[in-house]
């Protein structure tokens, strides 16, 4: 059986949280990732949505990170101020998701600027919530295609700090998060070493080691414990398709 | 006193060429009609201010009304990029000055509560302190450590989008609260437009739920579905299919440029564009009711 790159990384990410965790959710592929992981292993998993709203219990799809469904049925909904500072800020929160266009060798990411700032090759969103998300929250996990563009040595632009250029050098700036924990892919997770680079931990059924090394940009260690990952399960699957998005906007 | 007015009056008087604007509203209650009224009435150089630009300053930008852009996401929320923004930075045609949405909301906060900055722990990233210097750091007196200050944003004018308001600008919000008040108190001028226009004791009936005080209010005009295609809770959804669309749409000045002269210059204001959107889109972005329970004030 084949899965998409899309429920792989879900499924997998979902895996990665723990029961009772108050995470910083993101819209799409996290935020199903979330809700997988409250309706499997997770029941007590406190969903928090950068909009502003804690305790969110989404009865659909939400299509925006500020979607009216995140508030209906919500625990409470503040102001931007509030949710990056006294749950942010304060240290309350212990998970983040994040994204970006590409992720270098310790975990930074970028998702300003594709070449020079000022004049700009490809000028990309920017960081939203993501660079205090990544120094803040006690623990960050990355979800991203496994394409060598999206991993370069290094970045062009570092919105959100990994490790920067090893795990001392974050250590040294005295940000309270523990940084990127994994970096979740179609074909595998990366973790980082006791140095912060990302190594391959895992793979995924059916994808090699081989294709995980030759679409990452720099040259990819395997750990001595690489392990396959569990394919998703049945009830995994059916959660999504059926219950959580069932047009499969955020699945292929 | 009452500040009712029409949105166009509200715009001719206080929204002038070479201002800082910033419309409010995070996904949830940006002014589309207060930005479509901006258009018509082509004002230029105008600073736009705003966490996430929104499609609300993508149509602005190609409209011609903007010299400079200020933002933290400045992506289409859900779908991908914002085509004109991205365009105009990456060929040089628009000033741009960036933050993470922490940094825009605390210069917002500073600006609201009068301080010179609030400070905010570092992050780790220093990239955009190196590209944007109104990032600066001090040291806490008290731990020897550095902070990260940005200065007070005090815009001309800010677009508050509500549910509802009396006539002197008191303002109910619900839902997703954003930057709204900071917005409003930072500004120099705030502009309401509210869903409906209700009779100041249904606002004293629950005083908690009033997040604008008609004090700091200038103008209070009386929009209904002011922010379609984004949404206002309670009242109606938000239009995702548009959202979408708009990626479509913004593909190309000509395409962008008809959008324009059809839904903004085609119409005389936000009535007649609703009108004009069809009864299939308007039941299509009805919700069913769901109200919250009472609460007892009690009576002294």
């Amino acid at each position: 059986m084949s899965y998409s790159a899309a429920e792989l990384m879900i499924v997998n990410s979902a895996r990665m949280l723990q029961d009772g965790d108050t995470v910083f959710v993101g819209v799409g592929q996290p935020n199903l990732a979330c809700n997988l992981a409250r309706r499997t292993h997770a029941p007590n998993l406190l969903m928090i949505y950068e909009a502003g709203v804690i305790g969110a219990q989404p009865a659909r799809l939400p299509l925006s990170i500020g979607d009216p469904t995140l508030v209906s049925g919500a625990a409470s909904v503040c102001s931007m101020y509030d949710i990056f500072s006294f749950y942010l800020q304060r240290g309350n929160v212990d998970v983040g998701f994040l994204g970006g266009a590409q992720i270098d060798r310790f975990g930074n990411i970028n998702a300003t600027v594709i070449g020079d700032y000022h004049h700009p090759k490809v000028r990309l969103p920017g960081s939203g919530g993501a660079m205090e998300i990544a120094a803040w929250a006690n623990r960050c996990y990355i979800m991203t295609p496994h394409q060598k563009r999206r991993f370069p040595e290094k970045v062009d632009f570092c919105t959100s700090a990994g490790f920067l250029d090893g795990r001392k050098s974050r250590e040294a700036a005295g940000v309270r998060g523990a940084g990127p924990e994994a970096v979740i892919t179609n074909l595998g997770i990366l973790k980082p070493d006791r140095d912060g680079e990302l190594v391959l931990a895992a793979v995924h059924p059916g994808a090699s080691v081989e294709a995980a090394i030759e679409n990452t940009g720099w040259a990819l260690k395997v750990a001595d414990d690489l392990v396959t990952t569990q394919p998703p399960s049945e009830e995994e699957l059916r959660i999504l398709h059926d219950e959580l998005d069932p047009q499969g906007i955020y699945l292929k | 006193m009452s500040k009712l007015c029409m949105l166009s009056e509200a715009i001719a008087t206080h929204v002038h060429d070479g201002d800082c604007l910033y419309a409010a509203g995070f996904t949830h209650l940006i002014p589309f009609a207060a930005g479509h009224e901006i258009i018509r009435q082509q004002r230029k150089d105008l600073t736009l201010a705003r966490a996430t630009p929104d499609l609300i300053y993508d149509q602005m930008i190609a409209a011609g009304c903007a010299r400079k852009l200020i933002f933290s996401y400045k992506g289409n929320p859900g779908v991908g990029s914002l085509r004109i923004a991205r365009r105009e930075i990456e060929v040089g045609n628009l000033e741009w000055e960036e933050y993470s949405h922490f940094g825009m909301i605390s210069r917002l906060q500073a600006g609201a509560t009068g301080l010179p900055f609030i400070p905010m722990k570092q992050t780790a990233a220093t990239d955009l302190e190196q590209v944007n210097p109104n990032y600066r750091r001090v040291v806490d007196p008290y731990s020897g450590n550095e902070v990260i200050v940005l200065p007070p944003l005090h815009p001309d004018v800010a677009i508050i989008h509500v549910q509802r308001a009396d006539e002197n600008g008191d303002a109910h919000v619900w839902g997703i609260i954003g930057e709204q008040k900071e917005a409003a108190f930072a500004a120099r001028t705030v502009i309401l437009t509210a869903e409906e226009i209700v009779d100041e004791s249904v606002i004293r009936s629950d005083p908690n739920r009033t997040l604008i005080p008609g004090f700091i209010v200038d103008a209070v005009c009386h929009v209904p579905f002011c922010a379609h295609p984004s949404y206002t809770q309670g009242y109606y959804d938000r239009d995702n299919a548009f959202y979408l669309a708009w990626d479509d749409i913004s593909k190309t000045p000509e395409s962008t440029q008809a959008y324009l002269d059809e839904w903004v210059f085609g119409v005389k204001d936000r009535a007649e564009y609703w009108e004009k959107m069809g009864a299939e889109t308007r039941d299509s972005l009805k919700v069913k009711d769901r109200f919250s329970l009472p609460v007892n004030y009690g009576e002294y």
